[in-house]
């Protein structure tokens, strides 16, 4: 749109009355409106730009009011200027006038989308910040009071989250009216609101006075507590925590466990799993008295729940739960209130259980000390790894290290070695796939010996899988294999067996020995790379089939920064050339781009000052570009690859001439 | 006295109002009305059709100067629901055609509402524009480029009053979790969550979150060919956001509470009436299979549809149905030619009124049946052009079964069985009807005065 408006104008206009800085401005306005959202979007992203350009007095009264009735919008653009409202005070004149943003957010804090009216009550809660006291009670206030009683519950649950903020700072007789709003919003007949309503509880509880949590906030609680919606009351056990952690013990005790025990019991699952899922939080919150005398006896009864996910949760939060007990007596605690209970999940019909407590159990070895893992929990571990489901399997395996800091590793590797196998071997690819990720893992644990003994010969029969995946993983476990145990061992036990598949009848077992070079010539150095694999990878230039050949191209260019010049100049350079003449198509391809990055290397190598002043070696495309010498030589170069190739037989005809 | 809406059906005088889609004969298969849908205020009526359109009406004010005209359903809104689709991976054809729609609860000034068709479920956003920018900085009114140098000044555009446009927008789209054809959708009482059901499997999903949703039911057998049934029809209890129900094709209803597990594969109710062995036929099976379930607004009772009846229960009661009305038993003698014109399989659906008391459900030939429940009256009505001049009333008609047939009375064996009426809907509080009759949308209203 420059380029075109200039030309009405002309040179000559240039140096007229326009304003040269108000040009950028004026595209950035009408992009507001572009039918392009990437546009809008920008412009959006830019308004403190435009604010800045049109000054604060005509921000306020023109470019907000625009604002205002501009939620047509999609979300993303809704999205960013919900966000850069919330920064917007210093744009309409400083704090002063910062109910100037109200408007606009307020219509933002209606709009259907979650995430628009989430973002535009945090800009609304941040603003109301930068309100002084007077302003608050005459602009923030009343809108908070608008939205709460809003036609449409969108602007009701809006509305829920902003008297946190406004409460702490309003006169008494204001108070009174937040706290009556908000009590009336707790009863709404749309379940939306109340759910928006139970999940600001806690938080609008922390600003109130002690007094009024206790009269107010707590029937509202208990209210919530008892919603015919599954889904209201699941949100209490969230504000539960806020609220006991304001509460005495004795205030606890009467005015909120009722409630608790009472969710923890709910008839729904929903419920139920909630209070297991926020567990750890309650129990910081209730203090360990009521731990004891009634959080322990609910997670026993959540550990044998009957609906499996609400085990699961529980299972999760075995550790955390043991873990944050008081020390005395925590060691007698687990062993008789928590152990029996996952000895029983141990050998639970659901495997989402299993699973789930497989994950966490291996950290009670730390609390327990030695003795008891050896004697309570190793037999578990032991169970675990037999599981028939090998999600539990692989959880035992992937929090090995805990038992290992305990008891040392020796007493489960007899166990662990047939379930490593029995993983490594099943029939599902992404089991295989989720073992392979653990090899690092345990060959640190199990040492070097260990590992050649038993693991070793599974790592190389990956390489041979049948699933591309497998294969990938494999090569990239050798690299990580090699970074732990050196390059001697790798040169000793890696690196020989893969070579040798670079005679396998399969073709596409002799690319997994080019991957597996790639991946491993740089963790094994310049002496293994040029000595023992780069001979292999020369020999596989002259293979029978295409894709071996130019993953051989890709593979040379991949080690060509590890190898030295001479290696490079001497044996890596003739066999890309021959590369580069071959019949098929990709391998002349890959060849030609191998041969300008070894090339760009060897002139850096060998010319450094040269560099900029000759285009002596083709392929190097930037110089070519730059100062195009020939013909026309490197156009092809920046084409579309299907393009180039017809380009190809005419350059490569000409390159070896040069050389 | 005004006739409300708990009156007594043969006091009730239903008049024609008016007539939606093409009156020319032979309309093309995309124009068949596939699905007839109020929205909880009864302001706004939508349709789907074969051609995955969604069609939205709106009733027009009551103005005090035309009493007897009282707001008539003009169009608010169309839009392209759906678009024909190919499974590349399953070689399939996937129907553009509207299976259900679903409205959801007014959440601020603009309408959403569900449409699917076998597989796809989305959410649409109907909403209205009177304003529209005006301004630009870089052009003038005329559209035409200014001159950059000429701009001395910035203009921020205003919003000026423009007439009323309303767009449709798809919000959200909930695919790829349906190997089977979705044949219901429902809408949770807590306004957070749907239900899709297939022939074999229901889904609940959240209407935020479009990636996952979690399947509830499953009655896929391990081996298909062990199939017994499918699921036909799956409805959420209208304020128990814990509970559901889904038919089946044989003839059952499972009532099922999502509180005591999060699979509900184990049915917490199951209502089955015992088979009369003296109707047992070969069609047994088949026309006692399910083709729609609704909860009364009460929440108290369900309502089934099957080929030859409809059926109250209570759900306090499993054993039997409280109510059965016979929609056409003179089908009966029937079957086997329906059998073969595979009329026997069409599903048919049926409305509860605002207030529980009266249901309706469609037949053939253009007609549709009303059930008293207070006074176990019924009548007969037609849908058809022949009636429709405006404030027509319609009379009720009569199929005559054996014997001599009498003046107005129509013979079985003359019924037009092209002609059904499977979609019909009921305003929510008012006696206003839409019944879809193949491509067209009769709206009636009962009579005043």
């Amino acid at each position: 749109m420059a380029g075109a408006a200039g030309s009405v104008s002309g040179p000559g206009a240039a140096g007229g009355d326009g304003d040269d800085s108000l040009y950028p401005i004026a595209v950035l306005i009408d992009e507001l409106r572009n039918e392009d959202v990437q546009l809008r979007l920008n412009s959006i992203k830019k308004l403190s730009t435009i604010a800045l350009a049109l000054g604060v007095e005509r921000t306020r009264t023109e470019l907000l009011p625009f604002l205002t009735d501009t939620i047509y919008d999609e979300d993303e653009v809704l999205l960013a200027l919900a966000e850069q409202l919330g920064n917007f005070t210093g744009f309409v004149g400083g704090p002063d006038f910062a109910h100037c943003l109200l408007p606009p957010l307020e219509s933002l804090a209606t709009v259907e989308e979650t995430v628009v009216r989430d973002k535009a009550v945090e800009s609304l809660r941040h603003i109301s910040q930068e309100h002084t006291p007077v302003a608050l009670e005459a602009h923030f206030v009343p809108l908070v009071k608008r939205l709460a009683s809003g036609d449409w519950f969108t602007s009701r649950t809006s509305a829920c989250g902003l008297f946190s903020v406004c409460y702490p700072r309003a006169s008494n007789a204001i108070k009174a009216e937040i706290r009556q709003h908000f009590r009336s919003l707790c009863s709404d007949d749309t379940p939306m609101v109340r759910r928006a309503a139970a999940s600001k509880l806690g938080e609008f509880a922390k600003v109130l006075e002690l007094e009024s949590v206790k009269s107010e906030i707590v029937p509202l609680f208990t209210n919530l507590a008892s919603d015919e919606q599954d889904s209201v009351r699941l949100l209490a056990v969230e504000a539960c925590v806020s609220i006991a952690q304001i509460l005495t013990q004795d205030d606890l005790e009467t005015l909120v466990m009722p409630t608790l025990r009472q969710a923890a019991e709910d008839k729904s699952w929903r419920v139920r799993y909630m209070v297991a899922d926020k567990f750890s939080e309650l129990q910081k919150a209730v203090g360990p008295k009521i731990t004891l005398s009634d959080l322990i006896p609910a997670f026993q009864n959540l550990l044998k729940d009957c609906e499996a996910e609400v085990r699961a949760a529980a299972a999760h939060k075995v550790k955390e739960l043991c873990e944050n007990l008081p020390i005395e007596g925590r060691e007698t605690i687990i062993m008789n209130q928590i152990l029996p209970y996952i000895k029983e999940l141990v050998s639970d019909t659901n495997q989402h259980v299993k699973s789930a407590l497989a994950s966490v159990i291996m950290g009670l070895s730390t609390i327990l000390g030695k003795e008891n893992t050896v004697e309570h929990l190793l037999p578990l571990f032991l169970a675990q790894l037999k599981d028939e489901c090998p999600e539990v399997r692989l959880n035992i395996i992937s929090n090995l290290d805990c038992v290992n800091e305990v008891i040392g590793i020796c007493q489960l590797s007899q166990s662990l070695l047939p379930a490593i196998v029995e993983l490594a071997e099943d029939a599902k690819w992404r089991v295989r796939l989720a073992i392979i990720e653990y090899m690092p893992l345990l060959a640190g644990q199990l040492g070097v010996e260990f590992f050649d003994e038993k693991l070793n010969s599974l790592c190389m029969a990956w390489l041979v899988d049948h699933v591309y995946a497998i294969r990938e993983a494999a090569t990239n476990n050798l690299m990580k294999l090699v970074q732990k145990f050196g390059t001697e061992w790798a040169q000793n036990t890696i690196v020989p067996k893969v070579l040798v598949m670079a005679n396998d009848p399969n073709y596409l077992h002799r690319m997994t020995t080019l991957f597996c070079i790639n991946a491993l010539s740089e963790a094994c150095g310049q002496e293994i790379t040029t000595k023992q694999m780069l001979p292999i990878v020369l020999k596989m230039a002259g293979d029978q089939v295409a894709n071996v050949r130019f993953n051989v191209a890709k593979s040379l260019q991949k080690i060509g920064p590890i190898l030295d010049t001479d290696a490079l100049q001497g044996e890596v350079k003739p066999v890309l050339q021959k590369l580069g003449q071959d019949d098929d198509m990709d391998v002349k391809y890959f060849a030609q781009e191998a041969i300008s990055v070894v090339a760009q290397r060897l002139r850096k190598l060998d010319f450094p000052d040269k560099d900029s002043e000759e285009p002596s070696t083709p392929g190097a495309d930037k110089s070519c570009f730059l100062r195009p010498t020939g013909p026309g030589e490197c156009a092809g170069k920046f084409l579309p690859r299907m393009i180039s190739r017809q380009k190809e037989t005419e350059r490569l005809g000409w390159l070896p001439r040069r050389q | 006295m005004l006739p409300g809406i708990g009156t007594l059906i043969q006091d009730m005088l239903w008049c024609f109002c008016q007539m939606k889609g093409t009156i020319e004969f032979g309309s093309t298969e995309a124009d068949i009305i596939s699905t007839v849908e109020f929205n909880h205020t009864g302001e706004l009526l939508a349709t789907g059709d074969k051609g995955g359109r969604v069609v939205i009406f709106q009733r027009e004010q009551e103005s005090k100067n035309q009493v007897h005209r009282r707001g008539e359903y003009n169009v608010y809104s169309t839009f392209q629901s759906h678009e024909p689709e190919f499974d590349y991976l399953k070689s399939l054809e996937i129907e553009e055609k509207i299976n259900k729609i679903r409205w959801l609860p007014q959440q601020n000034a603009a309408y959403f509402l569900l449409s699917t068709n076998d597989k796809t479920v989305k959410l649409w956003k109907v909403s209205e524009r009177d304003k529209r920018p005006e301004g630009y900085n870089l052009k003038d009114e005329e559209g035409r480029l200014r001159d950059p140098s000429t701009i001395t000044t910035l203009r921020v555009p205003v919003l000026r009053p423009m007439d009323l446009m309303v767009e449709a927008t798809p919000r959200r789209v909930f695919a790829n979790a349906h190997t089977y054809h979705i044949n219901s959708i429902s809408v949770n009482s807590d306004y957070e969550t749907y239900m899709s059901a297939d022939d074999l499997r229901i889904n609940l999903w959240n209407f935020e979150i479009t990636n996952q949703s979690f399947n509830i039911v499953d009655i896929k057998p391990a081996n298909m060919e062990e199939l017994t049934e499918v699921i036909t029809a799956a409805e959420f209890h209208p304020h128990h956001c814990n509970t559901f129900v889904y038919s089946s094709s044989k003839g059952t209803i499972r009532l099922c509470d999502m509180r005591t597990s999060a699979l509900c594969d184990r049915h917490t109710k199951f209502f089955e009436e015992p088979e009369d062995p003296s109707n047992r036929s070969f069609f047994s099976e088949i026309i006692s299979s399910i083709s729609d379930v609704k909860f009364s607004h009460s929440g108290r009772y369900i309502m089934t549809r099957d080929y030859l009846t409809v059926k109250v229960w209570d759900l306090n009661m499993e054993n039997r149905p409280i109510e059965t009305y016979q929609v056409h038993d003179y089908l009966r003698s029937k079957l086997c030619s329906l059998y073969e014109n595979d009329c026997i399989f069409d599903k048919f659906e049926c409305v509860w009124n605002g207030s529980d008391s009266v249901i309706m459900t469609g037949s053939y030939n253009n007609f549709f049946r009303m059930f008293d429940r207070n006074t176990k009256r019924d009548v007969t009505l037609e849908a058809s052009r022949e009636n429709s001049k405006p404030r027509a009333i319609l009379k009720p008609r009569k199929v005559c079964v054996g014997g001599k047939r009498r003046k107005d009375e129509i013979s079985v064996d003359s019924l037009d069985f092209s002609k059904k009426i499977l979609h019909t809907a009921w305003h929510p509080s008012e006696n206003i009807i839409a019944v879809a009759a193949t491509n067209n949308l009769y709206i009636f209203q009962d009579k005043v005065n």
